[in-house]
């Protein structure tokens, strides 16, 4: 395993860290809270020296960079930015624990936006802004930021492909155009604009610019950290519908976007992925208006609380207009299933994607013609393009690792002895990176009462969660670390 | 620039790791997954799968953006429907196919402007060609040839015996009576770029440029070219063959060929009517001594598995061959290959590469790159081909009152069917194509950089 090279990369990555966490501070020294800026400013220190330490550990990287090497990197990459990147909330004494803030910074990055905090308003400012930018650079990722902005190694290596496969979403990544740097170049490009623009339509409902902001951090990286305690409920209406429409939009593959800067309309109107993403938004929304007759004053009420849950809950946003808790059992089904259902490949939502459970299904039905017709060959498409038996296997091996994976937490998530309904959708809400579950985790609760194995359990599950499973559980295997 | 390369075999992840290091965009196709997946991995590429001569396919591999298509699959004739089709989705885009079938190399030229093709390649008529011209002129250490094969810097070592041992290379042409340029030379383990006051002694390694024509003469003024080679043993009955001993015969050479397949021989001896077809396996020993292997001048090796040739190599230079050469197709120049004996290599799928590549920087052109690269003088100075342009200064000015800059040589300038070896009075035109020799320290990105200021 080449250790350096993995070193340099991760050195390269906390100084991107901590170059982020500096508007952080100028926040807080505009806001003349010096406390939280001292913490910020000790972060950073840290940070960088960390950074430093691993690029002189790291500076004779011999070359080779293999399939290995890309999802440990990626692995341990998130797990040491978390590590650094909760201390300004550690040090400034906003959550006092040091596991809680890991909690809130890993809950962050991966855009879960599942908090320990009882009252999001008592955080300052600057600790607001870092809750919410985490979102929004874990939401594309900071090793695709990193591959847009330096060349990672001479001009000519294929080894980022390891990288962006690891960390970006979907059974089957693939470049826009030749190069790796333009690839993530173009997708932090769409990513930004479609920010600014979120920025611009919060801003013309009279938001002030330190919320729209932030809540457009919140919807970009589908992450659901509110800095209100109410979560979304507090705004009007018109915002809240801006929210609804541009969570939908994150939640699309950005390759559709790419697409559409190219004017290839009719691929992205006849991309099946997206056709059944939105299928599933209009019939949910549907379905749970149909439900919740009654329980709101109008029926325009009622369609865009239900638009909003549903469009929040199925891009693994979180955010939350009401409390969906006290909806009837049928309306909380249907969210729990979205939950599992999650966003498209390629976006900034978790989840388990829209294109595997398409994949799933066309398994199934495949294997329904088998039994009837044991001698038929057939493929399956996606797209007009046929999926290769090694995608169909990874598909089929991400659900028995997710199923597994959701087991296993849920049994030790038990041992503290809350209800089933709050223990599973915990699980649930952490692993697919949406944040609110149900009663106790709710969108008017919060994760802080678990214990601290509870915890522990939920940020693995987060971060397996983001990196799809695979790179995380490579970090156990046993036959990573042996010596070839 | 956006090129596509179709096929990725030999030579498409050739061309794919030089052209993508060099800073092009390249977009692979090919029908094998697992190819272009190993492909994606090694090299900063994209990948499409499919049939690069379908319409589709090249449409979603971005046709329209692309300057250049590549075809080099195994089957001639998708490559050519590949151009068409190609050319036919981009009218502008150039196009470049490999065709290896002897029965369509003519009208792959004849018809090139129906075929929409720019350029097509044939590596196995290279390789004969190369050979061919391996066997015409022996005794050099090394040779890069440039202007498309009619410029040649040859590696010649001084001995104390020779005439050119304590020569001024202002006398050279006196002495030698031809006209030549010294350009570099490797004396101590140095690179020097000479002037006309410059004597050479022994033991240096000198570095000429010379027509392909006025080199015959200079090696057989030094007497470097004792005895004629005149029986030539060929061991593989392939297409390499076919061409190489189809020239060597009408030039006059006395050609042995040895095949396997009975088949293949009775067909090469319809072909090849001069040349002695012998039907056995060349890799018996017996059949090798009795066919008169220890007489012959030149062996060429030329079956279509490496690790046979270079056995046989090694076995026609242990029973004393004068000068073997080896094809070599798979193993890219490696360590083990120059610490072998195995005589001059040579490497078709090289050939065709640096062809190709030679293309797409003339097309990159418009800004002066250059054409040909070649390293001399082990490593330590290159010689570098150039297009005289609009750009270019100092053009009709004689090369005396230019301000070269030191440790660099104008040491050719080919003008039409001319080749000019340049002394004092001769001057750089447009459309010129010029070789310069620099040593190592002097970076020269475009032809303006040899002038001092």
């Amino acid at each position: 395993m080449n250790y350096k090279m993995i070193g340099r990369v991760n050195a390269l990555i906390l100084a991107v860290e901590a170059a982020f966490m500096f508007p952080a501070l100028l926040i807080c020294l505009w806001d003349r809270d010096f406390p939280t800026a001292l913490a910020f400013w000790h972060s950073i220190l840290l940070t960088l020296a960390a950074s430093g330490i691993l690029a002189l550990f790291s500076r004779k990287a011999r070359r080779g960079f293999y399939a290995r090497e890309g999802l440990v990197c990626v692995g341990i990459s998130w797990i040491i930015m978390s590590l650094l990147g909760c201390l300004p909330f550690y040090l400034s004494g906003q959550i006092p624990h040091y596991i809680d803030a890991l909690f809130e910074i890993v809950s962050g990055f991966t855009t879960t936006g599942a908090s320990v905090v009882a009252d999001v308003e008592v955080l300052t400012r600057g600790v607001l802004y870092w809750r919410s930018f985490s979102h929004w650079l874990g939401g594309m990722g900071v090793l695709v930021f990193l591959l847009a902005i330096i060349p990672l190694s001479g001009r000519n290596d294929g080894f980022t492909m390891h990288l962006l496969r690891a960390e970006s979403p979907g059974p089957n990544v693939g470049k826009l155009v030749p190069r790796m740097r333009q690839t993530a170049m173009i997708l932090y490009l769409i990513y930004i604009l479609l920010t600014i623009l979120t920025v611009l339509f919060l801003l013309a409902g009279k938001m002030p610019l330190f919320d729209a902001v932030c809540t457009a951090f919140g919807t970009a990286g589908t992450g659901g950290f509110g800095i209100k305690s109410d979560s979304m409920a507090g705004y009007s209406p018109y915002l809240q519908n801006v929210c609804t429409v541009f969570m939908l939009l994150f939640g699309v593959n950005f390759s559709c976007y790419f697409l559409l800067l190219l004017r290839r309309f009719r691929s992205v109107w006849q991309d099946e992925e997206l056709r059944i993403y939105l299928a599933f938004f209009v019939g949910s929304t549907a379905l749970i208006t149909w439900n919740l007759r009654g329980f709101y004053e109008t029926i325009g009420e009622t369609v865009r609380h239900a638009a909003f849950q549903v469009s929040s809950i199925m891009t693994t946003t979180g955010f939350a207009t009401v409390d969906f808790d006290a909806w009837p059992s049928f309306s909380k089904a249907i969210l729990l299933c979205l939950m599992i259902v999650g966003a498209c490949a390629g976006s900034t939502g978790g989840g388990m994607k829209c294109i595997r459970v398409l994949l799933l299904l066309k398994i199934m039905r495949r294997n329904i013609q088998q039994v009837l017709h044991p001698q038929k060959i057939q493929v399956i498409r996606v797209n007009g393009q046929v999926m290769s038996e090694k995608i169909l296997g990874n598909t089929n091996a991400y659900l028995a690792a997710y199923v597994v994976i959701v087991i296993s937490s849920f049994l030790i998530v038990s041992l503290d002895g809350f209800s089933i309904t709050t223990n599973l959708s915990a699980v649930l809400a952490c692993f697919n990176n949406i944040g609110p579950g149900l009663e106790l985790v709710g969108p008017a609760g919060n994760f802080g009462s678990f214990s601290i194995l509870s915890k522990l359990v939920l940020i693995l599950n987060m971060l397996a969660g983001r990196l799809e499973i695979f790179p995380m559980l490579v970090l156990l295997s046993r036959s990573t670390w042996k010596h070839q | 620039m956006k090129i596509l390369i179709a096929g990725d075999g030999k030579v498409g992840a050739t061309l794919t790791r030089q052209l993508s290091a060099e800073g092009y965009d390249i977009t692979l196709i090919d029908s094998d997954q697992e190819v272009l997946e190993r492909s994606m991995e090694q090299y900063d590429v994209m990948t499409v799968y499919g049939n690069c001569a379908s319409m589709d396919v090249l449409k979603t591999a971005d046709v329209g953006e692309a300057q250049l298509l590549i075809a080099v699959t195994s089957a001639d004739e998708v490559n050519l429907l590949s151009c068409l089709t190609a050319h036919a989705l981009n009218p502008r885009i150039h196009t470049i196919a490999r065709i290896r079938n002897p029965e369509y190399t003519g009208q792959a030229y004849s018809m090139r402007e129906a075929f929409a093709l720019s350029l097509s390649i044939n590596p196995d008529r290279q390789a004969a060609v190369e050979i061919e011209r391996l066997i015409k002129y022996p005794g050099f250490l090394k040779r890069s040839s440039f202007a498309k094969g009619r410029v040649e810097i040859v590696e010649l070592r001084v001995t104390e015996k020779s005439a050119l041992c304590g020569l001024a290379l202002s006398s050279f042409y006196k002495v030698l009576s031809c006209k030549v340029l010294v350009c570099a030379v490797l004396r101590d383990g140095r690179a020097i770029a000479p002037d006309g006051n410059f004597v050479l002694q022994p033991a240096d390694k000198i570095f000429v440029t010379a027509s392909a024509d006025s080199l015959t003469t200079l090696l057989k003024n030094l007497n470097i070219i004792t005895h004629k080679a005149k029986r030539v043993m060929l061991a593989g009955g392939g297409r390499v063959s076919y061409y190489l001993a189809q020239d060597l015969s009408r030039a006059g050479y006395s050609v042995q060929l040895i095949e396997q397949s009975e088949e293949r021989c009775r067909q090469l001896a319809s072909l090849l009517p001069d040349t002695c077809i012998v039907h056995g396996d060349a890799s018996d020993q017996t059949l090798l001594d009795s066919e008169g292997l220890s007489d012959c001048d030149v062996f060429v090796s030329l079956t279509g598995l490496d690790e046979l040739n270079m056995i046989l190599s090694l076995c026609a230079q242990s029973s004393g061959v004068p000068h073997v050469i080896t094809k070599i197709g798979r193993f890219t120049t490696s360590k083990i290959l120059d610490s072998l004996p195995l005589g001059s290599v040579v490497s078709p799928r090289e050939l065709s590469c640096s062809t190709i590549v030679r293309y797409v920087r003339a097309m990159q052109n418009k800004e002066g790159a250059a054409l040909t690269i070649h390293s001399i003088a082990e490593g330590q100075a290159e010689a570098i081909e150039f297009l005289v342009d609009r750009n270019t200064r100092h053009c009709g000015e004689p090369l005396k009152v230019l301000n070269v800059r030191k440790n660099v040589l104008v040491c050719c300038i080919i003008r039409g069917i001319q080749t000019i070896i340049p002394d004092g009075d001769s001057f750089l035109k447009e459309r010129d194509t010029v070789i310069i020799v620099a040593t190592n320290e002097i970076v020269i990105r475009q032809l303006n950089d040899i002038f001092e200021e």
